[in-house]
């Protein structure tokens, strides 16, 4: 612990994003622009969740980590080192145990408690970005709340597809203000994003922070004769046997066999262990 | 009766040099005015100023709003502006790949002036988005193009239909026809023609093409320097021209 | 209906060192409901200078143009357009239209201008061009390529398609045969019979005298040529 400052960043620099989680409260959905440091990792690896951990983590925490659902994942494996050694923090793969959890592309299936943290890592924090790529054009947009282009997007889903085929990233309005991007999670947690505990987005290469106070009202974007509609596969665990998680697909062998498992890992687990 | 465009002694400077300067005329409803002068002229800086795209350093734009009567645009809020731009003022770009989204499919182009207002009913904005295809005289079953597999002419009666669709009561033309074969020219115009006279519609044109301006707009202002230097009605100006200049303009124009 | 108070006119050339050369002094003139009034002189007098003046095409330097209640000379452009769609029919030399639009567009213009359906229009549009006996067939083509006959004739169906209380009429006979000439100066008495007030300018002097009331000399207006 002599070699590190307590989460690797300095007290200023925690400062500074302390000051940007704040503001980004007190405006749930707004980004907030922040001065993204340098990490020891690359980009689109998690620098701006990384950051956002680092600056909200005391010594008294329990932090955990997945990535996609999972724990156990080369990135997830990294993150929650990186804390160990340069934070000296509890880790921990149990959602239910956890007070800080880092997150890529999932919310854990367990509800989260008003006494946790979720931190997301979010590769683009812009919902408007591929539609209108001048970043004064959007901010203006988001000023302005002129979200037309937003609902142009859904438009071109269903002529293209017959239905809305967004499928992750899916947007969402904040308390009828703000268009968010809720990461890259999968549209079936969409809903989940009205929870007791507090919602921090990190975006380390965009320099952004966001975030979502407890029981913040979030609606996903939908037309009213093509209603948003949270997705799954139309299977069942193959380990746990639950029906109403988010599954994986895994492609078993070269015949095409495939099995459908839960992405939550330690939900699974758990499952597992309580019917044994 | 209240003009649906007053404008006074609207000026804009760049710098030392003037856009232009000096400028005001009221527009009724219904009337359609040609700006017409050469390049550098003054006259697509006049209109990006009245369009509110450009802010003006002197003088005042007002329209008739549909709530509270007559505004000045100028010191009117950005948000109020841009429902304005979205709703009862209309722009068509000279260059239609300036006005459309080339990435979005027709309808989608079609339809976002719709969704901006919160239409919320794909089904709605998708017949309102074949209807006016129609009218512009693009077949439904290229509803889901997307403009770059469009000519010219057609993404140019594109960006009409993208534009009117929210039945606007003033529209901004920069050039329309500019860019386009004479033949496709010819069809546009009688579009327009028929658009402004069936939806009542105010226009203010900006164009160099007097043939242009002598087939669409009932008035016309000749502009030279920055400085409006005649006005009056249409055929007037360009069979009795007074100002020199304008002597000039038309004793320029090549016969066929 | 149509009254001419002691008007003038000057053209200005200021790219010819701004010559000034005046066309137009004191000329008076007055036409009332249901009459016709000829405008006579020698080319070059002013004949279809002062129906441009009264039709808002020319400017007026001085005087009073007054039709119905509007005075042209002073009239606000958007008077003047309201005063063209329902009070003052124009029937010109030349046909002005759009490439490429079917003449029976053309032709139901002023009455889709005035209010009427588009149906209506282009029916009232076809029975008066079969009564110019323009074929059928063309109805749908564009007058752009019509002979000068047949522009002719376009133009005046255009002209006649809505009932104008007054109208100029520049030559409308010339260039037609007899048997449209007849058609023509038919439709015109029609006109005049409904109460409409007319001024024109013929060439055809057999014409002029079998439908105009009287003759208005315009040499007398013309500064330098009046005695």
């Amino acid at each position: 612990m002599t070699e590190y400052n307590f989460a690797y960043l300095d007290e200023q620099t925690k400062r500074m994003i302390r000051r940007a989680i704040l503001k980004g409260l007190a405006i749930p959905g707004y980004q907030v622009p922040f001065a993204s440091r340098e990490m020891p990792m690359p980009y689109g690896w998690g620098t701006g969740g990384v950051q956002v951990s680092a600056a909200v983590l005391t010594p008294d925490d329990t932090l955990k980590v997945i990535d996609q659902g999972a724990d156990d994942t080369t990135n997830a494996v990294s993150i929650r080192r990186f804390f160990q050694r340069t934070a000296g923090v509890a880790v921990t793969e149990k959602t239910t145990e956890a007070s800080v959890i880092q997150t890529r592309h999932r919310i854990p299936e367990q509800a989260l408690r008003a006494d946790q943290i979720i931190v997301y890592q979010v590769p683009i924090p812009e919902p408007l970005r591929f539609l209108e790529p001048s970043e004064v054009e959007t901010r203006k947009m988001h000023a302005l709340e002129d979200y037309g282009l937003m609902h142009v997007k859904l438009y071109e889903d269903i002529s293209q597809h017959g239905a809305i085929a967004t499928a992750y990233a899916y947007p969402v309005k904040i308390e009828g203000r703000y268009v968010m991007d809720p990461s890259p999670i999968p549209k079936f947690d969409n809903p989940k994003l009205e929870m007791a505990a507090i919602q921090l987005f990190g975006a380390g290469r965009e320099q952004r922070i966001y975030a979502l106070p407890p029981y913040t009202k979030v609606v996903s974007l939908d037309f009213d004769d093509y209603p948003f509609q949270p997705s799954k596969a139309d299977h069942c665990c193959a380990i746990c046997g639950s029906t109403t998680s988010y599954l994986d697909e895994l492609i078993t062998d070269d015949a095409g066999g495939r099995m459908f498992i839960c992405s939550d890992t330690d939900y699974c687990a758990t499952r597992v262990e309580d019917a044994g | 009766m209240t003009p649906l465009l007053q404008v006074e002694n609207l000026a804009k400077f760049y710098g030392a040099r003037i856009g232009c300067t000096d400028v005001s005329f009221d527009l009724y409803p219904g009337e359609v005015m040609g700006i017409v002068g050469e390049s550098g002229s003054g006259k697509s800086t006049l209109l990006n100023c009245l369009a509110g795209h450009l802010p003006p350093d002197r003088g005042a734009v007002r329209f008739d709003t549909r709530t509270d009567g007559l505004r000045d645009t100028v010191t009117m809020s950005e948000p109020e502006r841009r429902m304005l731009g979205r709703t009862d003022w209309a722009f068509v770009h000279q260059h239609a790949r300036d006005g459309l989204r080339m990435n979005v499919s027709a309808g989608g182009n079609v339809g976002e002036r719709l969704m901006a207002v919160n239409a919320r009913h794909y089904g709605d904005i998708r017949s309102s988005a074949i209807d006016w295809l129609g009218r512009v005289e693009i077949t439904a079953d290229r509803i889901d193009d997307r403009p770059t597999a469009f000519s010219g002419g057609m993404q140019q009666r594109l960006q009409i239909a993208r534009n009117l669709v929210t039945g606007p009561r003033l529209v901004f033309m920069d050039e329309p026809t500019g860019g386009l074969d004479v033949s496709v020219q010819a069809r546009l115009l009688d579009l327009l023609r028929g658009l402004v006279r069936d939806m009542g519609l105010s226009a203010i044109i900006v164009t160099h093409d007097l043939a242009v301006v002598r087939l669409l707009a009932d008035r016309l202002m000749v502009m030279k320097d920055g400085h409006v230097v005649e006005t009056g009605l249409t055929d007037q100006v360009l069979d009795d021209p007074q100002h020199g200049y304008t002597q000039l303009l038309v004793s320029s124009v090549l016969q066929v | 209906m149509i009254s001419v108070e002691n008007v003038s006119k000057n053209f200005v050339l200021h790219n010819q060192g701004g010559t000034t050369i005046p066309v137009m002094a004191g000329a008076s003139l007055h036409v009332a409901k249901g009459e016709c009034v000829a405008l006579v002189g020698a080319s070059g007098a002013g004949k279809s200078t002062l129906m441009r003046m009264i039709y808002g095409n020319y400017l007026t330097a001085a005087g009073r143009i007054m039709v119905g209640d509007v005075d042209v000379a002073q009239a606000a452009p958007r008077e003047v357009i309201a005063l063209r769609r329902r009070t003052l029919g124009y029937v010109s030399q030349f046909l002005r239209v759009v490439p490429r639009v079917p003449t029976l567009d053309v032709v139901a213009e002023p009455l889709l201008l005035t209010g009427t359906g588009q149906e209506q229009a282009r029916a009232q549009a076809a029975e008066l061009l079969a009564r110019l006996n323009i074929p059928e067939r063309l109805w749908g083509l564009s007058p752009t390529t019509f002979s000068g006959g047949e522009q002719q004739r376009v133009n005046i169906a255009r002209g006649f398609a809505f009932a104008y209380p007054a109208l100029l009429l520049d030559e409308p006979t010339a260039s037609l045969d007899p048997t449209n000439r007849a058609v023509v100066l038919g439709m015109i008495k029609e006109a005049k019979a409904r109460g409409a007030a007319i001024i024109g300018i013929f060439h055809d002097h057999a014409a002029r005298d079998d439908i105009c009331d009287r003759q208005v000399d315009v040499t007398r207006f013309t500064p330098g040529l009046a005695a």
